[in-house]
């Protein structure tokens, strides 16, 4: 494990308009399973996109694995990003969704096909690789857009409420999955939630949204 | 009267309302079905002049429809995701051709062209007024702003956080855009493209005025229905015209097929 933290955020400023948030900052060990608890509405969403850089940090200092992140392109912060509805692509199987980091990265055909085996038995997607988007379940659809994410093998996964819109039953099953990704996978996660038992069950680390901010004025 | 009556009176009037714009439609369609005959048309659409004219529509307006796309799926893309200086101004004066009489923007057009930079266009790169290439400008200019607008309507459809999350993937902004947002803007592509080239199809005022009416040169089908009309050949004008109708359903129908029910079409 390395000597710094994964992610280290001081005196940020972010978000635009009413949802600015001044002086927060963050720390995250590396190897840790973080949660990141608060209500809804509070600005949990946009500190993640902040870290994965889909929005500009506009005050303070960001650094992820020890390198400045904060001026970087999200393609080269080594992040997998699961948003919360999942953000399937529409046009894309199963399959092309598991190999489409890898493609990026031009990959051989060798190497994709090793992973996606990998993938599909990690998250038991085998018997849904050719399927669409449309014909998957709110569980199948939150496995695969994890799979997706771990696919190019990240340092940090950030998991934005992966869980929320699943029923009660998925959701248990799917804090499994998770549990399991995070023993077997060297990655770092943070995951945000405004479910206090979600954080309960499945975190090393758990930050309250309130102190994060209270940290930083 | 109880109010379950009242309310089959006010949806009945809402009905009888929008039956008679509907009837109006389709007695419109129907009486020029019924004025004419399938062996008149024939006779009529034998005329070189007529089938220069079909030629020459059916390849400009399909250059008019794919300059469109080259810029309403940039615009539209643009227009949709981003707010920046200026932004709504743009948004405004794209809607501009949509607005404008026809003949304006002829008149237009035939100006821009006699000013210093149109004169140096006309001299060195290529001659548009009264020639064919005025045809295509003329029909572009419309047509794109209907595409611009269809364009902008999908990709405000579209939900941008998968082309965020392949941006954390490892994509460049170009490659999210072209990887993941475009192929599910498909069909408001098509869509766009159909309804680009039926607006240049119907497009009349403005090549009239840019390009003239010369027959075998710049005569398009609606030009076809006007000159026709002018010296009183009826059946060669309602052939032309049913040929037209006929085009502007098949488009409707293959925008229809494609989903962009709630935008232009």
């Amino acid at each position: 494990m390395s000597d710094h933290p994964m992610i280290e955020l001081r005196q940020g400023i972010l978000g635009a308009g009413e949802t600015r948030i001044s002086q927060i900052s963050l720390t995250i060990p590396s190897g840790a399973y973080a949660v990141l608890l608060g209500p809804t509405g509070c600005g949990k969403t946009t500190l993640l996109e902040t870290i994965a850089g889909l929005q500009p940090l506009h005050g303070g200092s960001l650094m992820i694995n020890g390198e400045d992140m904060a001026r970087r392109d999200p393609a080269d912060r080594g992040i997998g990003y699961v948003p919360q509805d999942g953000a399937l692509f529409l046009t894309m199987t199963v399959r092309q969704q598991l190999v489409f980091a890898l493609r990026i990265r031009r990959r051989t055909i060798a190497e994709q096909e090793q992973r996606l085996e990998e993938l599909a038995s990690q998250l038991a997607l085998r018997s849904l690789l050719d399927r669409r988007p449309h014909e998957l379940s709110g569980g199948e659809r939150q496995r695969v857009a994890l799979g997706r994410a771990l696919a190019s093998k990240p340092p940090l996964l950030l998991l934005d409420e992966p869980l929320s819109s699943l029923d009660d039953e998925t959701r248990e099953a799917m804090q499994v999955v998770l549990a399991e990704v995070y023993s077997a996978n060297s990655s770092t996660i943070l995951h945000v939630t405004h479910r206090e038992e979600e954080a309960q069950a499945l975190s090393s680390l758990i930050i309250r949204f309130d102190s994060v901010l209270s940290a930083g004025s | 009267m109880n109010s379950r009556v009242r309310g089959q009176w006010f949806l009945g009037g809402l009905g009888f309302l929008a039956g008679l714009y509907a009837l109006l439609i389709l007695g419109l369609l129907v009486a020029d079905v019924g004025f004419t005959s399938w062996d008149e048309c024939w006779i009529a659409l034998q005329s070189d002049a007529i089938r220069h004219s079909i030629a020459l529509s059916f390849i400009s307006c399909t250059l008019a429809a794919l300059l469109s796309l080259v810029v309403a799926v940039p615009a539209g893309y643009l227009l949709a995701r981003f707010r920046f200086p200026g932004s709504r101004l743009l948004d405004a004066l794209f809607d501009i051709p949509i607005v404008l009489p026809p003949l304006v923007i002829g008149l237009s057009l035939l100006i821009l062209f006699q000013t210093a930079a149109g004169q140096f266009f006309e001299e060195h790169v290529m001659e548009m007024t009264y020639e064919l290439p005025g045809v295509v400008l003329a029909q572009f200019v419309v047509a794109c702003a209907f595409a611009v607008r269809t364009m902008r309507l999908c990709f405000d459809s579209i939900d941008p956080r998968p082309e965020q999350v392949a941006r954390t993937l490892g994509c460049t902004r170009a490659q999210a855009f072209f990887r993941v947002t475009l192929p599910e803007a498909r069909g408001g592509i098509i869509a766009a493209g159909s309804l680009a080239f039926a607006r240049a199809l119907g497009e009349f005022g403005p090549i009239l005025v840019f390009s003239g009416a010369t027959r075998m040169k710049t005569e398009v089908l609606p030009t076809t229905v006007f000159l026709e009309l002018s010296v009183g050949n009826l059946q060669a004008a309602l052939a032309v015209s049913l040929l037209m109708v006929l085009a502007a359903i098949s488009v409707l129908v293959l925008a229809r097929m494609f989903g962009m029910r709630g935008g232009l079409l």
